[in-house]
C-alpha cells in the first residue's frame, strides 16, 4: 500500500461571490521514498494541494470532499491535535520563503531544540546534539556557531539549508517542498536542489516538490503531476512526460520554453491566460486555449466544451484529454482510482 | 490566484460599467450592507447633520435673536418634568433661551468648526506629507521636525496664545465676530502633523512602486507625479484619519469652549452650552449641561463608529482594491 | 524582417548605406559607471563611539563598481547575473532613475547622466522602460486609456484629442489588447495582460531604445512566451534597441544579440550570445551556465561554487569572484582584472583567461 493516497480531493474557498473550487477531483499516491513533482502555473492549485494535505488551508478555504490516507490514517477526519502529531513529525513542509518558518526573534538552536522537544521526550542536551547532526547533514559550515545565530544573520541559501535541517529534524516520512528555491539564485538553487535530492535518497524520505520550473522537476523527481485550473490533467513518470507530453497543455508549456525554440525565432506560445477559478470554462477547463478542439478532418470535438475529460492511459502516464482519448479509443481505460 | 474576472483580448466587447455600477458591486457597499452598526451610525449622523443644517427652519426660536429671549422663562425644565412649559420642549437655559433651538444652532457651530478645521489640517498635512515623503532628504527632515515641534505644543496652548493675542490686538467684540473662524484656524494649525505623518508614510510606500518610476521615466514633472499619481493612492488612509480627526476637532472645540477659550456664549457651540449650564448644575438645572453633553457624545460616537468601519473596509491588509 | 529589409534595400541604395552606418554605431555608451548607496543614514546617525572617541562612520552598498558597456543600435543586449549583482541598478541609472556616483553615460553621443529633468525630456521620448512587476507598474487609480494617453500628451503636446486617441488604439492593438478595454482599470487584467499594457505605454511615444528590467520573471511560463514574442515582434517592426535585464539564461539565449554577465557590481564577460553559450570563458559564467536545470538530463551536474555571493558592503580586494573561483591565484586576490578582448569577439575580465591558465 502506498504511503500517501489522495482520492477525489475537493477544496473550496467560501467567498462572497460564492464558493470557489480551488481543487477538484485530485487523485494521486506516493510511495515510501518516492519523489513526486507537482507542476503548474499560478492559480493551478498546486500550493493549495500541498497545504490541504496537512489540513493547513486557511479560512475561507475548506476541504469539501475526498480522502487523504496517510499510512493507514485518514487525515481529513482527524482532530487538530492528532493532525499536529502528523505535521512536522511525519510530514514536514519547506516553504518558498524561509522566514515563514523561522521565527526572527529566536536563535536557530532555540528553534530546533524547541521543535524536537515538542514532539519527543528528550533532554535539551540530546536535542542539541541531534540539531547539530542535522545541520552537519545539510552541509552548513561551522554548525556549532549557527545554533546561536539568528535567522537575519544568515544568507538566503543558508536559511533554506536550515529549513531543510528543521524539516529533517524528526526524521519524517514525507517532505512537502513548496517552491523551495524560487526565491534563490540559480547557482544557490542548484546546490539546494542537489542537497535535497541527496538527503531524500539517503534517508529514504518521500518528497513532494511543488514548482513551476519544469527543469527542476525533471532533475529531481521520479513521477510528476501537471495541474491546470484546480485539476490534475496529466500524471506519470517524469521522464516520460518530459520526453513525450500527451496533454495539449503540457505540450504547450514545454514548447513555450525558450530552450525549445530556435534562438531569435518566435516562441510557441499558448494563447490566452489561465481562467480565474470563479469563472471556469465548461467541459475541459483548457478548451478555450487548446488548439486541438477540432479534429484533423475539421469537425468540432464538442465533448471538449461539454464534458470534463476522464483519465486515459497512455504508456505509463494518465492523461485527461478528449483528444488523446479519441485517438486511442480502442484501449481507453476510464480510471476510477489512480493506480500508482 | 485572481478572483477578479480577467477580460481577455479575444472577447473584445466589454460592457463599460458606470460609476454607479462600480459602486454597486464594490466591497464598500457590500460590507456596509452587512454592518448594522455602520448603518445605524450613518443614519444618526445624517439626521444630526441635517438637523444642524436646517436649524433656522427647524428651531422653534432663534437663539441669536436677543428679542426672542425671555429672561422670565429661564431655567425651565424639559417637557417630561413638572413645571415645564410646552413651548420649550427641552427646557430653557439660564438666559431663557430655548434649549432645543440652542442645541441645533450649537451643533451647527460645532460641525462647521469640526469640518473646517479638518479641511485645513488635511490641506496643510497632505501637502507637507507629500513633499516630505516624495522629495525626502533635507525637506523631509525639516518638515518632520516642524511636525514634531507642532505636536509638542498642545492644541490648548496654541488656543490660549492665539486667542489672547487676538483679543488683546482686536478687542473682545471683534473676537466674538470671528471666534468660529479663529477656532477653525487654531485647531487646523495644531493638528496638521497627524495628516503629514500618515500621508508621508503612505507616500514612502507608494513611491517605491514601479508605477511611480514609470511616471518618472516618462518625464512627468514632480508636481504631476505627486498629485496625479501618488496622492490618489494615499486617499484611503486620509479618509480613515479624517473621520477620527473630525471627531477630535469637535471634542477639541468643545474642550476649548468649556474652558472659555472658544465660542462666546452669545453664539454657543455644544461646548460653550455645556459650560454655560455647568454653573447651574448645583442648583438643579442639570438639563442645561446634560442634554448638549449627550448630543456631543452621540455625535462624536457615530463619527468614530463610522471611522472604525471605514478603517476595516479600507485596510489594505484585509482587502486589496 | 528579412522581407521588409530587402524591400527597403531595393527601394533606395542610399538609404541602405545610411542604415548600415547607423546600425554599426553605438547608441548607448556606459563608461566607468559606479553607484553607491549610503547605508549610514543622516549625519547624527553616522557618529559612533570607537575606542572612546567620537568618529564619523559611513558605510556604503557598492551596487555597481566600474561598469563599461556599449549598446549597439538595433541589438538586444542582455545583462544577466544573480540578485545583488547590480544589473537592475545599471538599468535604473541608465534611465536616470538613479544618479551615478561616478562615471558617464552617453546616449547617441551626448552625455546624459548629469542632465536636469528638463534637459532630459527629449531623451525621455527616445528611451523608455518596462518594469518587472506588472502588478505595481500600472497606477491603480487610472484607467488604461488614461495611463496610455499620459505619455503621448506630454511628449506630443501639439496633438489633437483625436490623434492621441488614435495612437492609443494603435499601440493597444499592437500589443494584443482590444482598444475598447481602455475604460478598465489595471487590476481588472491578468498579469500577462498588464505587462502588455506596460509595454504599450513604453511604445506609445515611439521610442528607439527600451530598457526592460526583468520584464517576464513575474509571469507564468506560458505567458512569458507571449510577452517575449511580443517584445521580439516590436523590435522587428519598430527597429528597437533593447537593454534587457534578466536572470534567466534560457531567455537570454533566445532573445539576446549579445550578453553581459555581471557579478557583484562588475561585468565579468561580454560576448555575442552564440559565442557565450558555445564557450563561456569566465569561471563564473561557466558555473552559472552549468547551474541551469536542464530538461534533458535527470541529474544535476553543475559546477559547485564554494560559499555564497559576498555582501556588496565590504567588497573583496582584487577580482570580486576570487573567493569562490576554482582557478584563483595570488594575482586574483590582489589585482582587479580588466575586460580584455578575446579572439571570438567577446570581452572577459579574468586573470586566468588572460594568462592562458584556462581556455
Amino acid at each position: 500500500m502506498a504511503l500517501l493516497e489522495v482520492n477525489h480531493l475537493d477544496v473550496r474557498f467560501a467567498l462572497r461571490q460564492g464558493d470557489i473550487k480551488a481543487l477538484r477531483d485530485v487523485c494521486f499516491s506516493l510511495d515510501r521514498g518516492e519523489r513526486l513533482g507537482i507542476v503548474g502555473e499560478s492559480g493551478a492549485g498546486k500550493s493549495v494541494a500541498a497545504f490541504s494535505l496537512l489540513n493547513l488551508i486557511a479560512k475561507p478555504g475548506y476541504i469539501a470532499g475526498g480522502s487523504i490516507n496517510f499510512d493507514g490514517q485518514e487525515l481529513t477526519s482527524m482532530s487538530d491535535r492528532q493532525l499536529r502529531r502528523v505535521r512536522g513529525h511525519r510530514i514536514s513542509m519547506i516553504f518558498q520563503d524561509p522566514m515563514m518558518t523561522l521565527n526572527p526573534v529566536l536563535s536557530i538552536g532555540e528553534q530546533m531544540i524547541e521543535c524536537l522537544k515538542a514532539h519527543r521526550r528528550i533532554s535539551t542536551r540530546e536535542a542539541r546534539s541531534i540539531s547539530l547532526r542535522k545541520l552537519e547533514q545539510v552541509q552548513i559550515p561551522s554548525p556549532e556557531k549557527r545554533l546561536s545565530q539568528y535567522p537575519h544573520e544568515l544568507s538566503g541559501g543558508m536559511r533554506q539549508r536550515i529549513i531543510i535541517a528543521i524539516a529533517l529534524l524528526l526524521d519524517p516520512d514525507i517532505i512537502i517542498a513548496d517552491e523551495p528555491t524560487t526565491a534563490l539564485d540559480v547557482t544557490i538553487q542548484a546546490e539546494i536542489m542537489a542537497l535535497l535530492l541527496e538527503l531524500c535518497e539517503k534517508h529514504n524520505v518521500a518528497l513532494i516538490l511543488i514548482t513551476h520550473d519544469l527543469g527542476v522537476v525533471s532533475q529531481v523527481t521520479q513521477r510528476m503531476l501537471v495541474m491546470y485550473a484546480g485539476r490534475v490533467i496529466e500524471q506519470g513518470p517524469t521522464r516520460e512526460i518530459i520526453n513525450d507530453p500527451q496533454h495539449p497543455y503540457t505540450q504547450g508549456l514545454m514548447n513555450a520554453l525558450p530552450q525549445m525554440a530556435t534562438p531569435g525565432q518566435r516562441l510557441n506560445q499558448i494563447r490566452g491566460s489561465m481562467p480565474s477559478l470563479n469563472n471556469l470554462p465548461s467541459g475541459c477547463t483548457f478548451h478555450p486555449r487548446c488548439d486541438f478542439t477540432t479534429r484533423p478532418d475539421g469537425s468540432e470535438r464538442t465533448s471538449c466544451h461539454e464534458e470534463v475529460p476522464g483519465f486515459v492511459r497512455s504508456g505509463n502516464c494518465q492523461v485527461a484529454c478528449h483528444m488523446v482519448a479519441e485517438m486511442q479509443d480502442a484501449n481507453r481505460i476510464p480510471v476510477e482510482e489512480v493506480t500508482p | 490566484m485572481t478572483t477578479s474576472t480577467t477580460p481577455s483580448s479575444t472577447t473584445p466587447s466589454p460592457s463599460t460599467p458606470s460609476r454607479w455600477e462600480r459602486f454597486r458591486d464594490s466591497f464598500l457597499l457590500y460590507s456596509f450592507k452587512r454592518d448594522l452598526v455602520a448603518q445605524l451610525s450613518l443614519i444618526i449622523f445624517i439626521l444630526m447633520v441635517g438637523a444642524a443644517v436646517l436649524a433656522p427652519w427647524l428651531a422653534p426660536t432663534n437663539p441669536y435673536d436677543l428679542a426672542s429671549i425671555d429672561l422670565l422663562a429661564s431655567e425651565l425644565p424639559p417637557f417630561w418634568i413638572e413645571g415645564a412649559d410646552p413651548l420649550y420642549v427641552m427646557g430653557t437655559d439660564a438666559q431663557g433661551r430655548d434649549l432645543l433651538s440652542t442645541i441645533l444652532y450649537g451643533m451647527r457651530v460645532s460641525l462647521v468648526i469640526g469640518f473646517g478645521a479638518v479641511l485645513l489640517q488635511a490641506t496643510i498635512g497632505v501637502c507637507f506629507g507629500l513633499l516630505a515623503g516624495y522629495l525626502g532628504g533635507r525637506i523631509d527632515a525639516f518638515l518632520m521636525r516642524l511636525a514634531d515641534i507642532q505636536l509638542s505644543f498642545s492644541t490648548l496652548m496654541v488656543a490660549i496664545v492665539v486667542g489672547a493675542l487676538f483679543k488683546s490686538i482686536f478687542g473682545g467684540a471683534t473676537y466674538s465676530d470671528y471666534a468660529m473662524w479663529l477656532l477653525v484656524l487654531i485647531i487646523g494649525l495644531a493638528e496638521w502633523p497627524q495628516y503629514a505623518r500618515t500621508v508621508r508614510a503612505s507616500v514612502l510606500a507608494e513611491r517605491a512602486k514601479e508605477y511611480v518610476d514609470a511616471a518618472r521615466v516618462m518625464g512627468l514633472r514632480r508636481r504631476r507625479i505627486m498629485f496625479r499619481h501618488i496622492l490618489p493612492n494615499t486617499l484611503s488612509p486620509i479618509f480613515v484619519i479624517s473621520t477620527v480627526q473630525v471627531a477630535n476637532a469637535i471634542i477639541s472645540e468643545a474642550a476649548l469652549s468649556f474652558l472659555g477659550l472658544g465660542m462666546p456664549e452669545t453664539q454657543p457651540s455644544l461646548g460653550s452650552l455645556i459650560k454655560s449650564g455647568f454653573d447651574y448644575l448645583q442648583s438643579g438645572s442639570w438639563w442645561i449641561t446634560l442634554i448638549p453633553g449627550l448630543v456631543l457624545v452621540v455625535l462624536v460616537l457615530v463619527i468614530n463608529l463610522l471611522g472604525d468601519w471605514l478603517r476595516d473596509v479600507l485596510n489594505p491588509r484585509l482587502y486589496k482594491g | 524582417m528579412t522581407a521588409r529589409a530587402a524591400h527597403v534595400a531595393l527601394a533606395s541604395h542610399e538609404h541602405e548605406s545610411e542604415h548600415q552606418d547607423q546600425a554599426t554605431r553605438t547608441l548607448l555608451e556606459i563608461r566607468g559607471l559606479e553607484k553607491r548607496f549610503d547605508l549610514s543614514g543622516d549625519f547624527l546617525e553616522q557618529l559612533k563611539f570607537r575606542r572612546g572617541r567620537l568618529v564619523r562612520e559611513q558605510s556604503h552598498v557598492h551596487a555597481i563598481n566600474g561598469v563599461d558597456l556599449d549598446i549597439h543600435r538595433g541589438e538586444a543586449l542582455c545583462v544577466v547575473g544573480e540578485s545583488g549583482c547590480g544589473k537592475s541598478t545599471v538599468a535604473r541609472t541608465v534611465m536616470g532613475l538613479l544618479r551615478p556616483s561616478a562615471g558617464e553615460i552617453h546616449y547617441d553621443g551626448e552625455r546624459i547622466d548629469h542632465l536636469e529633468s528638463k534637459a532630459l525630456l527629449p531623451f525621455r521620448k527616445r528611451m523608455q522602460m518596462i518594469f518587472q512587476n506588472p502588478y505595481a507598474s500600472l497606477n491603480p487609480r487610472m484607467t488604461i486609456q488614461q495611463t496610455l494617453e499620459e505619455p503621448i500628451r506630454l511628449h506630443q503636446p501639439g496633438w489633437s484629442r483625436e490623434q492621441v486617441r488614435e495612437k492609443v488604439a494603435e499601440v493597444m492593438t499592437s500589443v494584443g489588447i482590444a482598444p475598447d478595454w481602455g475604460v478598465r482599470y489595471g487590476h481588472e487584467f491578468s498579469g500577462g495582460q498588464r505587462q502588455r499594457i506596460a509595454i504599450a505605454r513604453a511604445l506609445a511615444v515611439d521610442p528607439e531604445f527600451i530598457v526592460a528590467d526583468e520584464p517576464i520573471s513575474a509571469l507564468d511560463v506560458s505567458i512569458q512566451a507571449q510577452v517575449l514574442n511580443l517584445l521580439m515582434e516590436a523590435q522587428r517592426e519598430r527597429h528597437l534597441t533593447y537593454l534587457f535585464i534578466t536572470h534567466d539564461l534560457a531567455v537570454v539565449e533566445h532573445f539576446g544579440t549579445r550578453v553581459a554577465v555581471m557579478y557583484l557590481g562588475r561585468v565579468c564577460e561580454v560576448a555575442p550570445t552564440r559565442t557565450l553559450f558555445a564557450q563561456p570563458r569566465h569561471p563564473y559564467t561557466q558555473a552559472l551556465m552549468s547551474a541551469i536545470p536542464k530538461l534533458e538530463d535527470d541529474r544535476p551536474q553543475h559546477i559547485r561554487l564554494q560559499g555564497e555571493v559576498p555582501t556588496p558592503v565590504n567588497l573583496p580586494s582584487g577580482c570580486v569572484f576570487h573567493a569562490r573561483c576554482p582557478h584563483v591565484s595570488e594575482r586574483c586576490r590582489r589585482e582587479i582584472p580588466r575586460l580584455i578582448a578575446t579572439r571570438d569577439g567577446g570581452q572577459v575580465a579574468c586573470h586566468a583567461v588572460e594568462e592562458g591558465r584556462i581556455s
